[in-house]
C-alpha cells in the first residue's frame, strides 16, 4: 500500500472563457508510475504545465508529500521553485535540450542547484578553484550513471543538436533525472519513436521506478507504453476525468472505449487482447 | 539555388549576356545610391546656397561598379552561389592553411601584449593606441559576458562606462582618494547599476530588451549632462588625478616620484607604460574571471539560458537571478574600464559617452564571434587599432591628393563609411564573427572539439 505523492483536488483552468480543465481531482502514489490519457486537447499538457507552475490553475489545490512528510501546494509555487525545492522535473512534448551545449554539459546544467552551493555560488570558486573540483567530479559522475543508463556516454562530448531523435528523447530524460526528482512528469516521451526506442523507453521507465524507487507521471499517445508500463491510469476528455484505474480497468471502461478509443469494434478488440 | 539553376542560359555567349544584364543593374542600383550623394552639392553661391554637379563623378562610379561586377562574375564567381560562397571557399582555404598555428594564436597575442612596450617599435603613438585599444577588448570581454554569453542584447553598455568614470571622477576630486581605493568601488557602483537596469527588463525579450537597454543608457546620459551641482554638466570633471605605483607619483617634480625613487631620469613615457600595464592587467583579470566562470555553474547556466530559458525554469535555475548576474558581472567590468578611462584622460564629460560607443562595444562583440574571448579581442584590435591607423595614414592623403586632386583629403573622415563597409564584408563573410564555434566547458573523452556556430543560439533577449 503506498501513499499519495501529488494530491490534485478540484482543479480548474481557465483561459478567458476556455476552460481547458474542469474540477480535476486524482492521485499519483508513491513509486508508481501514472499515466494521463485523453484525446488531443482534452488538457493534458494543461495540467502538467499547473502541476509544474508553467501556469497558475485558476482554482484547486495541488499538494505534494515528500518521503519524509515534508509538503508542498503547487500551486502557490513559482515554476523554478518546484523543480527546485519541491523536486518535481518534468520533460517537453517538443524536446526543450540545450542545442548548442554538449550532452554532458546539458547534465550538468541540470544539477546547477547542487552546484551552486557547493561552489560558493560560482564566485567563490572564481578565486580558490580547488575546493569546487572534487564536486564537480561528483556531478560528472552523477552525469556518467545517467549516461550509461540511457546508453549515451560515446556521445557524452558531442553537440545536443546532433543526436537522432530517439536519443534527443532519452537525454533529456537523464537531464530531468541530474536533477534529483522526487517526482518525474514527461510529457510524450514516447512520442517520435520507433518500436524499438519505444520497448528500450519501457525498460528505462521502469528501472527509474523500481531502482530509483521514483514516481513517475506521463502522457502519452502510444498505447503500448501506456497499458505495459503504467500502474494507474487516469484518463481525460475535455478537460474532465472520465474514468481512473488500473489499466485492466481502462481498458475495459466502456466510457473510455467511447470517448477516447472510438466506438469501432475492431479497436475494442485489438486493445481487450 | 534554385534561382540559379534555372536562370542558367544554355549558351556560353548566354552566360556573357547574363553577366552583363547583372552588371547593369549593379550599375543602375550604383547609379541610384551615388546620383544626390555624390552627384549634387550644395555650394555657397551669391544670394544663398547653389547647387554644383558632378555628374563625372556619378559616371566615374557607374563604371567602376559595372567593370568590377563583369569581371567578379566572369572570373571569380565560377558557377552560382555568389559572393558569400566564393568568399566562403576562399576563407576556408585560408582556415585550413593556418589550423597548425591556430592553437598558439591566443597566447602569441597575449605575449605579444606584454612586452609591447618594450618593442623597439612602441613609441608614444604606439602605447597609446595599444591603450586604447585594451580599455576596448577590456569593455568587448565585460559586454560579452551579458551579450555573448547570457544572449541579452544590451544596447546602453557605455552607461555602466560611465557610471565607473564618474564614480572614480567624483570620488578623486571630492574626496581625495586614491585610484587603487576607487577602482573596485567603481565596478561594484557599476555592478549596482546594471542590476538596477536588470531588474525592470527582466520580462522583456529581443528587440524590448535592446530598446530599454538603449533608453537606459541614453538617461544616464542625460542626466549626467543636466546634474550640474554634481556632475557640471556639460563642462565635465577635469583635474582627475593619476594612478600612483604604490604611491608613487608620476611627476618631473615633486616629493615621492617614481623617477627619483628609482634613481633614473625621467621620461613622460614611464606614466603612459605604466597605465599601458595597468589596463593590460585589468583586461587579463577580465578574461581569467569570465573563463573561469564559464566553466562555473553560473557560467553554464548563463549560455543554459541563452540556449532555451524555460528548460532551464523546469530544471529549478532561478533565471531571474542568472540574467542579474550577468547584468552585474558585465557592468562590473564596464565600470573596471570607465574608472580607467577617466584617470587616463584627467578629463570626463558626457560627450565621451554617447550612444556610438555602445555601438562600437557591441560591434567588437558581434565581429569577434558572439561569446568567443579570442574573437574579441581580434575584433577590438582590428576596429580600433584601423580606426588609429587611418588617422597616420599620410601616405594616403599623399595618394589620393596627387592622383585625384582632391585638396585636404584626410582618410580619417571615411571611418564611418570603412567601419559599414566591414560590417557588411564580415557578415557576408562570417556571418558569426571571426570565431563563429562555441567552445564546450568540459570534455569527458580526450577529444577537444568545438562545436559549429550553427547549432548554438544567439538568444532571444
Amino acid at each position: 500500500m503506498s501513499d499519495a505523492i501529488l494530491k490534485v483536488e478540484h482543479m480548474t483552468m481557465r483561459f478567458g472563457g476556455l476552460v481547458a480543465i474542469d474540477d480535476l481531482s486524482f492521485e499519483a502514489r508513491r513509486g508508481e508510475i501514472t499515466a494521463i490519457i485523453g484525446p488531443n486537447g482534452a488538457g493534458k499538457t494543461t495540467v502538467f504545465n499547473c502541476i509544474t507552475g508553467f501556469y497558475k490553475p485558476t482554482t484547486g489545490m495541488l499538494t505534494l508529500t515528500h518521503g519524509n512528510g515534508d509538503t508542498f501546494l503547487l500551486e502557490r509555487m513559482d515554476d523554478f521553485r518546484i523543480a527546485r525545492h519541491a523536486k518535481v522535473s518534468r520533460t517537453f512534448q517538443n524536446i526543450r535540450l540545450f542545442s548548442g551545449m554538449t550532452v554532458l554539459e546539458n547534465l550538468l546544467v541540470a544539477q546547477h542547484n547542487r552546484l551552486m552551493r557547493e561552489s560558493g555560488f560560482s564566485f567563490m570558486a572564481v578565486l580558490w578553484p580547488r575546493g569546487y573540483r572534487a564536486h564537480e567530479e561528483e556531478a560528472v559522475e552523477k552525469a556518467r550513471y545517467w549516461l550509461e543508463k540511457t546508453d549515451l556516454l560515446h556521445r557524452a562530448d558531442d553537440p545536443a543538436a546532433d543526436l537522432p531523435y530517439g536519443e534527443q528523447r532519452k537525454l533529456e530524460i537523464a537531464r530531468a533525472m541530474c536533477a534529483d526528482p522526487v517526482l518525474l512528469c514527461l510529457d510524450e516521451p514516447a512520442a517520435g519513436l520507433n518500436p524499438r526506442e519505444s520497448d528500450e523507453l519501457n525498460r528505462l521507465l521502469l528501472s527509474i521506478r523500481d531502482e530509483e524507487g521514483l514516481s513517475i507521471l506521463l502522457i502519452e499517445h502510444d498505447m503500448s507504453v501506456v497499458m505495459n508500463i503504467s500502474d494507474h491510469i487516469v484518463v481525460l476528455d475535455y478537460g474532465k476525468k472520465i474514468s481512473d484505474g488500473d489499466p485492466e480497468f481502462i481498458r475495459n471502461d466502456p466510457k473510455v472505449i467511447a470517448a477516447y478509443l472510438g466506438v469501432e469494434d475492431e479497436e475494442v478488440e485489438e486493445l481487450a487482447s | 539555388m534554385t534561382d540559379a539553376t534555372r536562370e542558367t542560359p544554355p549558351a556560353s555567349g548566354g552566360k556573357l549576356a547574363e553577366a552583363v544584364r547583372e552588371s547593369a543593374m549593379a550599375a543602375l542600383l550604383a547609379f541610384v545610391l551615388t546620383s544626390l550623394m555624390l552627384g549634387v552639392r550644395t555650394v555657397d553661391a551669391p544670394g544663398g546656397l547653389g547647387l554644383q554637379y558632378r555628374w563625372h563623378l556619378v559616371i566615374g562610379a557607374m563604371a567602376v561598379v559595372f567593370v568590377g561586377r563583369l569581371l567578379l562574375k566572369l572570373f571569380w564567381w565560377k558557377e552560382d552561389g555568389g559572393a558569400p560562397a566564393a568568399v566562403g571557399a576562399a576563407s576556408g582555404r585560408f582556415a585550413a592553411l593556418t589550423e597548425p598555428l591556430r592553437k598558439f594564436a591566443a597566447p602569441a597575442l597575449v605575449v605579444f601584449a606584454f612586452v609591447l612596450p618594450f618593442l623597439p617599435i612602441a613609441d608614444r603613438q604606439i602605447i597609446d593606441i595599444g591603450i586604447l585599444v585594451l580599455t576596448y577588448v577590456l569593455l568587448g570581454w565585460g559586454l560579452n559576458v551579458v551579450v555573448g554569453l547570457a544572449g541579452l542584447l544590451d544596447l546602453g553598455y557605455v552607461a555602466f562606462y560611465a557610471v565607473g568614470a564618474y564614480s572614480y571622477a567624483l570620488l578623486a576630486t571630492h574626496f581625495g582618494l586614491s585610484f587603487w581605493t576607487v577602482l573596485p568601488l567603481a565596478g561594484i557602483l557599476a555592478a549596482m547599476w546594471g542590476m538596477i537596469l536588470g531588474f525592470p527588463v527582466l520580462r522583456l525579450r529581443g528587440d524590448y530588451l535592446a530598446i530599454v537597454t538603449l533608453a537606459f543608457g541614453e538617461i544616464i546620459r542625460v542626466v549626467l549632462l543636466n546634474w550640474v551641482e554634481v556632475t557640471k554638466g556639460p563642462d565635465g570633471i577635469s583635474g582627475i588625478p593619476r594612478p600612483t605605483f604604490f604611491g608613487l607619483e608620476f611627476k618631473r617634480f615633486g616629493e615621492n616620484t617614481f623617477h627619483s625613487f628609482f634613481g633614473i631620469e625621467y621620461s613622460s613615457m614611464h606614466r603612459i607604460i605604466f597605465l599601458y600595464y595597468i589596463i593590460l592587467v585589468l583586461a587579463m583579470i577580465t578574461n581569467y574571471v569570465t573563463m573561469r566562470l564559464r566553466r562555473l555553474p553560473v557560467g553554464r547556466a548563463w549560455e543554459a539560458m541563452r540556449e532555451d530559458e524555460i528548460a532551464c525554469r523546469a530544471l529549478g535555475i532561478n533565471t531571474t537571478n542568472t540574467k542579474l548576474t550577468a547584468f552585474a558581472i558585465g557592468a562590473f567590468f564596464g565600470g573596471l574600464g570607465g574608472s580607467f578611462f577617466a584617470t587616463r584622460q584627467g578629463f570626463i564629460s558626457p560627450e565621451s559617452f554617447t550612444f556610438i560607443e555602445s555601438a562600437i562595444i557591441l560591434a567588437i562583440v558581434v565581429l569577434g564571434g558572439m561569446g568567443s574571448q579570442f574573437g574579441v579581442a581580434v575584433a577590438a584590435i582590428a576596429m580600433i587599432g584601423g580606426f588609429e591607423l587611418l588617422r597616420n595614414m599620410d601616405w594616403v592623403k599623399g595618394f589620393v591628393e596627387s592622383t585625384f586632386g582632391i585638396e585636404n583629403f584626410d582618410p580619417n573622415e571615411y571611418r564611418m563609411l570603412i567601419f559599414g563597409l566591414l560590417m557588411v564584408v564580415i557578415m557576408v563573410w562570417k556571418p558569426r564573427g571571426f570565431v563563429g564555434t562555441r567552445m564546450p566547458t568540459i570534455f569527458l573523452g580526450r577529444e577537444r572539439k568545438a562545436i559549429s556556430g550553427d547549432l548554438v543560439k544567439e538568444g532571444e533577449g
